[in-house]
């Protein structure tokens, strides 16, 4: 099956179109969320968060017996949310950094669910094969049902961020003044949280445990190279999201055998990479091109401020002089020279120029005021 | 004598072992310009955030108008330090200066018409009208303060308080705030300022509280602002006299 074939089946494939539509409100939801874990500096509490997960997963099968995925996501639920809860406990309660917490939560939880896997594995029960499809996530396994478990968490969760989207913002920016205006900041906090976490756990099956965190962040990243603006962050965080969800499961489809997770968050990375690249107020490129057109303008008025002081020493501003003078001045080019013609700064003949009216009062005036530069 | 606007009861503030407040008795009264000195580590922002109630005391308790801080949150603004925050957050100038509205909203209510115009005119009143729109991290240190100190304006309280407001701002821009500070004072208003730079004190204020761990004096400047109290507070053998 080709991209083409792919995008023909979607609309009529019933496993095809479950896969996408899935993908797709996942990269939406984690995009959304992921924008508030970038801003508050957690970007690795998501990652923290997934490894906490997988001995949920493992304990959840060893208890009950069965592999249906929503009593496991229950799991990694609960011991997700323990991990958090650890974490803050740790930042809070002693000194060590949140990025130590962080590492300490995420190895020895995930430690403890490869310990747990390889034990199941070992059970004589013909039903545990299949578990380590969390690692690496398999979309393949999405049922219908699924879907719309994500759905509906997805609108639970937009309907709380309309709803405490003030709440949130303030919190993000300035925790300790949005304390003393009277909001509870830890239920705000908790509330954002949680909703990270359910994020993560829903990912699981798709996404896996040891690559769901770039579905938080690639999104968010790659959306706060184009905007100023929170909301439009959010937004177009869960559009980028939604899209790698679309255009990974395209591929994987499409290309057999490659698996699906990696290849969402393979997409989501080249969203970043775009975006670092060519947005138009950070991007690397027209900040590059920006600094150049900068230089170029500040070496052109630095030789028109030598050429006004030469015209300035005769009682005549436009007589002329030969360019000889200007070729020891540092920067100094021919193109400088027909740049200031262009503008009329100067007028040329012969190996000779003379400054205008214009350059001379343009040349007086160069940066003599702050308020030039605004 | 005024009413009393802040009073402060054997207030004791510890992170860890040893207390950064011990045993703090405080009244400021209504209608002052008061600033907080003494040196690094003396407790000066733990006091402030204490009494705010952002960190919780060990001991001790805190009354605004004579009922405890909780009922009275209204009636009180706070700038904090400019560098407690990330400037490269995405919103701009009025947007921030909007959160001052966010308290007297309450939970869920959004900012409207209203709450936008109040916002505006704290910007015109710290001359950051123009760069309303402006993304934040696109302001100078300078016009970063002038934006916390719009965002408390707005919330038209009777008590401010200001954790080093002057850090990191050129001539202009203290002068400006200066300003305003006396402004609100003209108004009855109380503004309590942590406060570094000793050489201005009694330009700027009428008002001063010495700290250091303990509360070393309080009073009007013309009365207590002096050597004896600047050497037990700082330690060293400390001369007014370099005013001159």
């Amino acid at each position: 099956m080709d991209l083409q074939e792919y995008f023909s089946l979607v609309f009529s494939d019933y496993t095809l179109r479950t896969i996408t539509l899935g993908t797709a409100i996942l990269g939406a939801v984690c995009g959304m969320l992921g924008s508030f874990a970038v801003l508050r500096k957690q970007s690795l509490l998501g990652d923290a968060i997934s490894h906490a997960a997988l001995p949920g997963i493992a304990l959840a099968f060893l208890i009950t017996g069965v592999k249906d995925s929503n009593t496991l996501l229950l799991g990694a639920l609960v011991s997700g949310l323990i991990g958090t809860f650890w974490i803050r406990g740790i930042i809070t309660k002693t000194h060590l950094k949140s990025d130590t917490a962080l590492g300490l939560i995420l190895s020895l939880f995930f430690g403890f669910g490869m310990l747990l896997l390889t034990f199941i594995q070992k059970q004589p029960n013909a039903n545990q094969a299949g578990l380590d499809k969390y690692l690496f996530g398999q979309a393949a396994t999405l049922l219908e049902s699924d879907v719309w478990l994500m759905a509906v968490v997805t609108g639970i969760c937009l309907i709380i961020l309309l709803l405490f989207w003030k709440e949130f913002k303030i919190l993000l920016f300035d925790a300790d003044y949005t304390k003393t205006l009277g909001f509870n900041t830890k239920f705000i906090d908790i509330l954002i949280t949680s909703f990270i976490v359910l994020a993560i756990v829903l990912g699981l099956q798709t996404v896996g445990v040891v690559l769901m965190s770039a579905m938080l962040l690639a999104p968010a990243a790659a959306a706060r190279q184009w905007t100023n603006s929170l909301a439009t962050m959010v937004f177009l965080a869960a559009v980028f999201g939604a899209f790698s969800g679309v255009f990974g499961t395209a591929i994987s489809a499409s290309q057999n055998n490659l698996s699906t997770g990696p290849v969402i968050v393979l997409v989501a990375a080249v969203f970043v990479l775009f975006s670092f690249v060519f947005s138009p107020s950070r991007g690397l490129l027209f900040k590059q091109i920006r600094f150049i057109k900068n230089r170029r303008d500040l070496k052109l008025h630095k030789t028109l401020a030598f050429m006004h002081e030469i015209a300035k020493t005769h009682e005549n501003i436009s007589h002329p002089h030969t360019v000889k003078i200007l070729n020891n001045f540092q920067g100094f080019t021919k193109g400088t020279l027909k740049k200031l013609e262009d503008k009329s700064y100067v007028t040329l003949q012969d190996n000779m120029w003379s400054m205008t009216d214009k350059g001379f009062k343009i040349a007086s005036n160069l940066y003599n005021q702050q308020d030039n530069n605004e | 004598m005024n009413k009393i606007a802040v009073k402060v009861d054997d207030l004791t503030v510890a992170y860890n072992y040893k207390p950064v407040l011990w045993d703090i008795d405080l009244e400021v009264p209504e209608g002052v310009l008061m600033a907080i000195v003494g040196p690094n580590g003396a407790g000066k922002s733990t006091l402030i955030k204490s009494i705010l109630g952002i960190l919780n005391p060990i001991a001790g308790s805190v009354s605004i108008y004579g009922k405890p801080y909780k009922e009275q949150r209204k009636k009180v603004a706070y700038v904090p330090q400019k560098g407690s925050v990330d400037w490269d957050f995405p919103t701009t100038a009025l947007d921030v200066v909007k959160m001052g509205t966010y308290g007297s909203l309450g939970w869920i209510k959004r900012p409207r018409q209203k709450e936008k115009k109040a916002a505006l005119e704290a910007l015109e009143k710290v001359g950051m009208l123009s760069f309303k729109n402006r993304q934040i991290s696109q302001l100078s240190g300078g016009q970063q303060q002038r934006i916390f100190l719009a965002r408390a304006l707005v919330q038209s309280a009777s008590i401010y308080f200001m954790d080093e407001p002057f850090q990191g701002v050129d001539a202009t821009t203290e002068i400006a705030i200066i300003n305003i500070l006396k402004e609100l004072r003209k108004a009855g208003k109380t503004v309590i300022v942590v406060h570094h730079d000793l050489q201005t004190v009694p330009e700027y204020f009428d008002w001063v509280t010495f700290l250091n761990v303990k509360k070393i004096a309080t009073g009007p400047v013309k009365d207590i602002f002096n050597d004896d109290n600047l050497t037990k507070t700082y330690g060293i053998n400390y001369k007014v006299s370099i005013q001159e």
